[in-house]
């Protein structure tokens, strides 16, 4: 489904390589995990996937069923079933979470040739997820993401993924700033979205997320690259002894 | 030397053009010389420094094409309201409601200065006279002395729907000069509603006395035909525990400049004005100046200037807004704030804020700001399926929300801001 082949990236501003060959496949019905040390790179691929500027492509290709997707707009990557649960979620004043949330829904269906969805509709289905998540009345009216907690950010962020049903979801640090039970909650969305259909890559730091989204298949990214995949025995492994042993085994 | 021989010139050029009407004929003298005492305004007034009052002040109007997009929605269809047609500035019966409401004696200007209705003739132009101090506002006294109608409101109860003056315009140069008065009487309430360009140039002056427990709301929203003019002036006096809330939107014009001239009498009283426009220079240049002056003359009272301005394709704005708190007006709780959101760098926005306080127990604070698009907001709405256009939109309106929220009716409130949306949509379609 995600094809990332020999993908190297640099910052627009300045001569600085973040990525630098990256190869990675993500097959439908598939979770995997992308683990490494602070400023190995893992939240600048979420960033090129999903389009955002800034970064320049210097070699490699990344494709979404067979469609290139550093070709075209962020917009129309959503469209095409990319999702991006951020790891810090944008405040926007003024704009209410449910007016996002349509706006966004009937965009797609629009990009994609689909009839938009009725506010009667979209009223019933957001009340039926939300309330999966924890997500009251208020916190819907509200604007999106003013004043939510850590925890109800992360939360909104999987709502909206439950809400646009997307292919392809990367979640980049969804556990940075979760207690416990917020884990748990976020976790239980994540896991009721799991489908065959469906692709996940989730960019953590611990495997505590791990325990919880049980992966398929994990990679450790360090300087750029991936250096060693291999089962959910490798989050346990970094867990145990930290990323200095693979690091050593694989320079 | 130039400008002062140049005034003179200027001003009887303008004023030969104009036939004063019956009526109130020492109040309209009274302006007369009060215009020739001042002079209209030129670039080289202080007060006009950002705005050029040339189109408004010239013996004839410019010309102004009508602008009827097929299928746009009228502002407030959907508000049950009185209506009052004028076009062109001149009052149609046909067009109009019958002027009569439980709670309100509404009538025409042209008959109320004529007839025996002791205090709309001893009312007019007496707000706009106290106006012309410590700030010359010639455009309003030319409206005093010359305006050929308007109508006059006087709220006895509780007002059972909004008045709304809707002006319609068909003639492309029209010249159009009206004289509003408002007087909301001790306890009374009433909501006046505009909508439309009224002409290709237009003067309006609206005179307003809220009496003391009294609450007057007005939400406008100016024509948006790309080429007409506009100098708008609102004089008000508000007294005791009474309320005062304005609100304005304007898209497109070529010229609008907005003068709001309030002044605070009674204990406890609350002032608001706020304004939200949109201004897209492509089909036609736009530039809109807001001009606020609010006086705090008495003790506890709150006033707030909420202006919010949205700039593109070399869309110009102007905001001029000040806080004078008398040297009695302890207790006084001043808010202004003015921004500006540029969409391009042909775009731009002078904001001129004010406080003067004489006072010593006051809570006053103004903030001015002029910012691009937020870009990090921009891509999370991407990110989401949300083309750029339709994401600047959504920002777009975000930004305006502070001042709508103004509004203090709901049903408007959401007339407004669904117009708002309908003509950014429409524009993002076309």
């Amino acid at each position: 489904m995600l094809e990332i082949k020999g993908l190297a990236v640099k910052l627009e501003e300045e001569d600085k390589q973040i990525l630098k060959g990256v190869d990675l496949s993500v097959g439908a019905g598939s979770v995997h995990a992308i683990m490494g040390p602070n400023g190995s790179g893992k939240s600048t691929l979420s960033y090129v996937l999903s389009g955002k500027g800034g970064y320049e492509v210097t070699a490699g290709t990344a494709t979404l069923d067979g469609d290139d997707l550093l070709e075209m707009k962020p917009e129309a990557r959503a469209a095409a079933g990319l999702f991006l649960a951020f790891q810090y979620p944008v405040e926007i004043p003024g704009v209410g979470n449910m007016t996002f949330l349509r706006t966004a829904m009937n965009a797609q269906r629009k990009a994609r040739g689909e009839p938009e969805m009725s506010a009667g509709e979209f009223l019933k289905l957001i009340r039926a997820k939300a309330k999966d998540l924890k997500i009251d009345a208020e916190m819907l009216k509200r604007p999106v993401n003013v004043g939510f907690s850590g925890g109800e950010k992360k939360r909104n962020e999987i709502l909206q993924m439950a809400m646009l049903e997307p292919k392809m979801c990367i979640l980049d640090e969804t556990d940075s700033g979760l207690d416990v039970d917020a884990m748990k909650l976020v976790s239980d969305g994540v896991n009721a979205l799991r489908d065959a259909g469906r692709g996940f890559l989730v960019i953590t730091h611990y495997q505590r997320l791990l325990d919880h989204i049980k992966p398929d298949v994990v990679h450790i990214m360090a300087d750029g690259r991936i250096v060693k995949t291999g089962g959910p025995e490798l989050a346990i492994e970094v867990e145990q002894n930290g990323y200095a042993d693979i690091l050593a085994e694989v320079a | 030397m130039a400008s002062a021989a140049a005034k003179p010139d200027l001003t009887e050029a303008r004023l030969a053009t104009l036939n004063m009407p019956d009526g109130a004929s020492e109040a309209r003298e009274a302006a007369l010389g009060r215009v020739r005492a001042m002079g209209l305004p030129t670039r080289r007034d202080e007060y006009w420094r950002y705005t050029d009052p040339a189109s408004l002040t010239q013996a004839n109007a410019p010309r102004a094409a009508v602008f009827a997009p097929p299928g746009e929605v009228p502002v407030f269809k959907y508000i049950d309201r009185l209506k009052v047609v004028f076009v062109d500035g001149v009052f149609s019966p046909e067009k109009s409601d019958d002027l009569t409401m439980a709670g309100l004696e509404i009538g025409r200007l042209s008959d109320a200065l004529s007839k025996d209705i002791h205090w709309a003739r001893e009312f007019y132009g007496t707000l706009e006279t106290a106006g012309q101090d410590p700030v010359a506002r010639p455009l309003a006294a030319l409206n005093t002395a010359f305006a050929t109608d308007g109508i006059v409101i006087r709220a006895t109860g509780k007002a059972e729907k909004p008045v709304a003056l809707i002006y319609l315009h068909s003639e492309e140069r029209s010249d159009a000069i009206l004289h509003h008065l408002v007087r909301v009487e001790p306890g009374a309430e009433v909501t006046v509603l505009e909508v439309g360009p009224a002409a290709a140039r237009f003067n309006e002056v609206m005179e307003i006395d809220v009496a003391r427990g009294g609450a007057f709301h007005h939400v406008r929203a100016q024509g948006r035909d790309h080429e007409r003019r506009a100098v708008t002036h609102i004089f008000a006096r508000v007294g005791e525990d009474a309320l005062y809330k304005s609100f304005t939107t304007t898209a497109n014009g070529v010229m609008t400049r907005n003068e709001h001239v309030i002044e605070i009498v009674g204990d406890n009283a609350t002032a608001h004005v706020a304004g939200a426009a949109l201004g897209d220079g492509a089909n036609a240049p736009f530039h809109h100046d807001d001009t606020v002056f609010v006086t705090h003359d008495a003790v506890g009272c709150e006033s707030r200037q909420v202006f919010k301005k949205v700039l593109r394709n070399g869309a110009e704005g102007v905001f001029q807004g000040k806080i004078l708190v008398k040297s009695g007006a302890q207790k006084t709780d001043g808010y202004q704030i003015s921004q500006a959101l540029l969409l391009d760098g042909d775009s731009s926005f002078q904001a001129k804020p004010e406080l003067e306080i004489y006072a010593d127990d006051v809570i006053c604070s103004h903030g001015s700001t002029t910012g691009a698009i937020d870009e990090e907001a921009l891509f999370y709405l991407r990110s989401r399926g949300v083309a750029t256009e339709q994401a600047t939109d959504l920002l777009v309106l975000a930004f305006l929300a502070e001042a709508i929220e103004e509004i203090s009716d709901e049903a408007l409130r959401d007339d407004i801001r669904a117009r708002l949306e309908e003509w950014l949509a429409r524009r993002r379609n076309d």
